[in-house]
């Protein structure tokens, strides 16, 4: 079973994307066989306050469920996100979606650590988003840095009981992140893929070997990049079955059922 | 049959160690996407003694020997674009002799000066006289300078374009790097001027941008650095429910028209 987990629907505030609805989702999951989808708010990242685009999100994949699965965002700055937190619990969601640098906190900053533990006592994962764009591509108003390798490590030291799903990380952030931490520590993490370059310079295929092949999971970015992107880095990358059924879904399913 | 407009190898030469290793790889995933040619350019010792962007004269020739050495190694599968530097113009407009009496069947223009300068226009009218394509490295909305270039945006290569309207222009990478919408502006009236699908960038929307703006009829597939991205394009276009001709134009027709006639057989 593929699971997609770096997916959205809505409106993205700086360019018009095409195809940002739900339906449109779907199809680019059947042609592109993806069985389930995680999919976040494309315009929450921005808000004052994700909640109502949380409620939208729902609103909008209720029809679609259980194939299209609502990750809801929580600003960890606001008062009362621990509400967030076990409303997006009670909704079923397999993880929520926080967003420093677009919510203007600092990126392991107390807020930041306080929605990690938390979301590890409720063995909820966070997902967080390296980057949206290519730097050369931004908005001059989409002033959002990525998020530092630094940070990150420090996030996934903060409980053993932690998980993170970074997507949207190229090769020298996971490198640094992952040699940065214990193996233990290192347990904390899963890579999402799509912005890992495949050949010739085949990064993807070095941190596989490097990395191990349990630390990655598939994620396309859709609707923001064709999902087609994700799917040829699979198709290149000479993998065997085994390891391409880990990397479509098994690591994700392991990763969520470790009981450390 | 598929067409690589943009591709890139490397030398011992330039500042990495695994760079058989690379050159290897890209035949590789080539033949497994179905490559049946790289146009291929090395861009001087890739920083090693010279800057990428701004190579100097014994870069350049040392490049293009290189490069030459590679077409005679795969021959019919691995193709030459003369690379030069503009500000050293008589160099410039020798080397390119040379390398075309090579068996070279193109020219690539990097970012060592901005490309509506005059010192261009000896190289584009060289260009167009011997029937060869040149392509241009494009930053995509240049909003400022950024280190180690002096990049061009499709205002620069455009004008360029309109000075020449006999020689046929490449504009690099329409993904990558920079605001392809902003080049969407300027190039649908440009009849010379080329769009080379490569590049990381895969954004929803900019091959349904492209195609609306261009037309089939001037774009080429590219890869670039990265064949996984390309491959992907290839994958959306032929999903997008294109004719099979226009897919055919897309992946080699329109490369081979724009190209010295016959080469790829």
């Amino acid at each position: 079973m593929i699971v997609d987990v770096s997916t959205f629907v809505g409106p993205y505030p700086f360019r018009l994307v095409p195809g940002a609805t739900a339906e449109e989702l779907l199809r680019q999951l059947d042609r592109l066989r993806i069985d389930h989808a995680w999919v976040g708010h494309l315009a929450a990242p921005w808000h004052r306050d994700p909640r109502p685009a949380n409620t939208e999100l729902l609103r909008l994949l209720s029809p679609h469920a259980p194939r299209l699965v609502p990750v809801p965002a929580v600003h960890p700055g606001l008062p009362g996100w621990e509400a967030d937190l076990a409303a997006a619990r009670d909704a079923g969601a397999p993880a929520v979606r926080v967003y420093p640098g677009q919510q203007g906190l600092e990126p392991a900053g107390r807020e930041v650590q306080a929605l990690v533990l938390a979301a590890a006592d409720r063995r909820l994962p966070i997902i967080l988003t390296e980057r949206f764009e290519d730097a050369r591509q931004a908005h001059p108003l989409d002033v959002a840095p990525p998020l530092p390798a630094s940070a990150l490590r420090q996030l996934a030291r903060v409980s053993p009981d932690a998980r993170l799903l970074v997507t949207h990380a190229g090769r020298a952030v996971i490198e640094e992140v992952h040699f940065g931490l214990t193996p233990t520590e290192a347990t904390t993490l899963l890579w999402e893929i799509s912005w890992i370059w495949g050949p010739p310079e085949d990064d993807l295929a070095l941190l596989l070997e490097t990395v191990g092949d349990r630390r990655f999971t598939f994620g396309t970015g859709m609707p923001l990049r064709i999902g087609d992107g994700a799917v040829a880095k699979l198709d290149l990358l000479d993998a065997l079955a085994d390891r391409l059924a880990r990397l479509t879904g098994g690591n994700l399913r392991e990763w969520l059922q470790d009981p450390r | 049959m598929l067409i690589d407009i943009h591709a890139h190898f490397y030398t011992l030469a330039a500042p990495r160690g695994d760079w058989q290793q690379v050159n290897a790889r890209r035949l590789e995933a080539g033949r497994r996407i179905g490559i049946t040619a790289h146009v291929a350019s090395i861009l001087g010792t890739w920083g090693a003694r010279s800057p990428v962007y701004f190579p100097s004269r014994a870069d350049v020739e040392q490049a293009n020997d290189a490069m030459v050495a590679l077409c005679r190694a795969h021959p019919r599968l691995v193709y030459g674009y003369c690379v030069v530097n503009p500000n050293y113009t008589d160099h410039a407009l020798a080397e390119i002799e040379r390398c075309l009496h090579e068996g070279m069947i193109g020219i690539k223009l990097a970012a060592s000066r901005r490309a509506d300068d005059p010192l261009l226009d000896p190289i584009a009218a060289l260009a167009a006289g011997r029937g060869v394509p040149i392509l241009h490295h494009v930053w995509q909305h240049r909003r400022r300078d950024w280190p180690g270039q002096e990049a061009s945006d499709a205002l620069e290569l455009a004008a360029l374009a309109a000075r020449h309207p006999h020689a046929r222009f490449i504009l690099a990478h329409i993904g990558g790097g920079g605001d392809w919408q902003h080049t969407l502006r300027v190039v649908r009236d440009v009849p010379n001027l080329w769009i080379d699908l490569s590049g990381s960038g895969m954004d929803t929307g900019m091959l349904e941008g492209v195609l609306e703006t261009v037309g089939v009829g001037r774009l080429l597939w590219g890869a670039d650095v990265t064949l996984d991205t390309g491959w992907a394009k290839l994958r959306y276009l032929e999903a997008m429910g294109l004719s099979a001709d226009d897919v055919a134009a897309i992946r080699h027709r329109n490369a081979e028209a724009i190209f010295p006639q016959g080469c790829f057989r």
